[in-house]
Formats: C-alpha cells, sequence, structure tokens
C-alpha cells in the first residue's frame, strides 16, 4: 500500500481504492448497474446528501445495495 | 312476459371499501412480488394483469460487475407502483433493521412514496423459511420506534400476531403456509382467531395473509375468512402461465372479498333440501 491508495472492503470483498475519496466520487468510480443505491460504511448507513462529505477511510466496510426482486 | 328484477344496488356488487395500511389507501387488495420471474417483461405484465398498485422489493449487494446491465427499476414504473421494500433473507433484527433503512433510503431517493413503510421478514431458519418470533418483535419495536410502517410477517400464532399488534406494527401478516410452498392456508382455525383477536377493537385494523398461496382459491380462502389483502410472489412468477395467474389471483382475491362481506351459510353435518319436501310426485316411505 503507498500513500495514495488505501484498502477498504466493498460488499464483504476486499479492494483497493484511491486515498481522499468521498463516498459520493467512489461511487462515480465504481461500475453500478444503478444509481438508486444506498451506502453504509462500517454497519452506519451515510444518507444521499452526506455522500460529498464523507471521506472513506482505510480499514472501512463499505456494503453498498440496491433493489432486485423478491417477495 | 317476464317480470324484470328490481334494481340490484350496483355498490353491492363491488368491493367499494378501502384498503388502508399505514399512509395508504390501497385500491387493490393483492400485493404481488418481483422476485423469481423467467424475465422483466414477465414480471411486468403480471403485475399489470393483477391490477395490483403495490408491489414487493428486496435489498440486496449491488453486483459490481454486472454485464447485462439491465436493472429491476427499469420494469417497475415508480410513479404507478408503491414499492414495499422488504428484509428477505435476513436472520437477526440487527440485520434486518440496517436492512430496511438502506431499502428506505433508496426509496426516498427514488421518490416513492414506499419510502414510509417496510414489509419486515425476519426468518429462524433457511429450510422452514419460518419467522423467527424473538428476532421478529425485536426488530419490529426498533423500526417502529424508527417511524417505519412495519408491515410484519409472522407466523400463524395468535398470541405473537397480538405482540406484534401491541408494540406497533401497522399490519401483521400471518403466514397462510410456508414461503413458496404453495400448501395455501394450512390453519384456517389460527387465521380465524388471530383476525377476531386483531380486529376486536378496530376492524380496520389491516391483516394480511403472507406466503404460501399455491393458486387463486387459496387466496379466496384467505379472503373468506376475513383477511384485508394477500401478499404473495412464487405462485404467480412459479406458475406456467405467469400473466395468466396473475389475473387468477386478482378474481379470486375479489371473488373471497365479496363472498365474505355477503356472509357465508353455516357449516352443517346433514344435508338440508333447496327444493320443496312437499308435493314431491314420488311416494316414498319416509326413512
Amino acid at each position: 500500500m503507498t500513500d495514495n491508495f488505501i484498502q477498504v472492503e466493498i460488499n464483504g470483498q476486499p479492494r483497493q481504492i484511491a486515498a481522499n475519496l468521498t463516498v459520493e466520487a467512489l461511487l462515480k468510480q465504481i461500475e453500478l448497474s444503478t444509481p438508486a443505491v444506498a451506502v453504509e460504511v462500517n454497519l452506519e448507513l451515510i444518507p444521499r446528501e452526506k455522500h460529498p462529505s464523507t471521506l472513506v477511510q482505510n480499514g472501512d466496510q463499505l456494503e453498498i445495495v440496491s433493489l432486485v426482486g423478491g417477495g | 312476459m317476464v317480470t324484470q328484477p328490481t334494481s340490484i344496488d350496483s355498490s353491492s356488487l363491488d368491493d367499494s371499501s378501502s384498503f388502508q395500511v399505514g399512509p395508504f389507501s390501497l385500491s387493490s387488495r393483492l400485493i404481488l412480488g418481483t422476485g423469481k420471474y423467467e424475465s422483466f417483461e414477465v414480471m411486468q405484465q403480471s403485475h399489470q394483469a393483477a391490477e395490483t398498485d403495490c408491489v414487493t422489493i428486496a435489498v440486496r449487494r449491488e453486483k459490481l460487475h454486472d454485464s447485462d446491465g439491465r436493472n429491476i427499476l427499469d420494469f417497475i414504473d415508480t410513479n404507478r407502483y408503491i414499492l414495499l421494500p422488504n428484509t428477505a433473507g435476513c436472520y437477526d433484527a440487527e440485520t434486518a433493521v440496517r436492512c430496511a433503512r438502506m431499502g428506505r433510503e433508496i426509496l426516498r431517493d427514488l421518490d416513492n412514496p414506499g419510502a414510509e413503510w417496510v414489509k419486515l421478514e425476519v426468518l429462524g431458519d433457511s429450510r422452514t423459511l419460518l419467522p423467527d418470533p424473538l428476532e421478529t418483535l425485536r426488530a419490529c419495536e426498533k423500526l417502529v420506534e424508527e417511524e417505519f410502517s412495519v408491515l410484519c410477517y409472522t407466523n400463524d400464532d395468535p398470541i405473537m400476531a397480538m405482540r406484534l399488534k401491541k408494540i406497533g406494527a401497522t399490519s401483521v401478516m400471518p403466514a397462510g403456509s410456508p414461503i413458496g410452498s404453495g400448501l395455501g392456508v394450512i390453519n384456517h382455525n389460527n387465521l380465524s382467531i388471530i383476525l377476531e383477536m386483531l380486529k376486536s377493537e378496530d376492524r380496520s385494523f389491516p391483516v394480511i395473509v403472507d406466503a404460501g398461496v399455491g393458486t387463486a382459491s387459496d387466496a379466496a380462502i384467505a379472503m373468506e375468512l376475513g383477511a384485508d389483502g394477500v401478499l404473495l410472489n412464487t405462485a404467480v412468477a412459479g406458475s406456467a402461465n405467469p400473466v395468466q395467474m396473475a389475473r387468477a389471483m386478482m378474481h379470486g382475491i375479489k371473488a373471497g372479498r365479496l363472498a365474505f362481506l355477503a356472509g357465508r351459510i353455516p357449516k352443517s353435518k346433514y344435508a338440508a333440501a333447496s327444493s320443496p319436501e312437499v308435493g314431491v310426485i314420488a311416494s316414498r316411505v319416509k326413512d
């Protein structure tokens, strides 16, 4: 790991991402099937309005979820 | 010359009563799932054929490398349908609460009124998919505290149903039988007791039969017993012709509801002749 990268976990998978990314910026980098997602960082929901001000930190565990068919 | 029938009060031929569930007044008593369809197109047609105005949806980890590119939301008109996000697949209260919060967040972004409510489902075991009553109760309490309208999936236990209502569930949703089993309403007696107990002080408290429906008559039976609505998915999605079955469910629910309102005859062990017993031309020794 260099100074420019941090190690995080996204949806259970380890991933190296650029340091100093906000949640908003991270979502733009990731290939999402839909913009309709919700994001949790370390089990806490990050509401959409806080995506631009929330910095992803080294070691963070992220969950990115979307809607799928269900009963 | 035939005497014309006196005019029928047409309002009695349709169920005009509104189906109020928490913040929503639904025009259809059928809530349909969005899972297990062979294609999004068939799902969309089934929703249309069912004339439902509310469909359930699940929250899952976003597949980060999906080449398909098609999203379910492209096949659900969120201006027409109220989405009901579920917590399916959760086995403890904490996870179910997190799932509910994330569902609400997405629906708020979509500007869908379904952000207000959640179908709470906390399972106890993966083979039966029966609910874990203790975790369900804990999760329900927490979500009510967070101002969700909680539509709570539960087993057909009247005491549990009472507990859920008492802690503030918006609707109690007993399973007719295990999820996806197609066994229909197994315990008519328990469902009747649940309906009686939950509605004793407030007739309009919504009880929705959720899970187990196999075919239209199962849905009709739930409604005849006095349920306010039916939530189902597999019975339609898994049918050989889902669109046709969706229509059948719509009719089954309407028929069951009307029969409930009309009031069935009491069951009797012996026959009661429909034609007069006097004036029969055959002379028969009475036994």
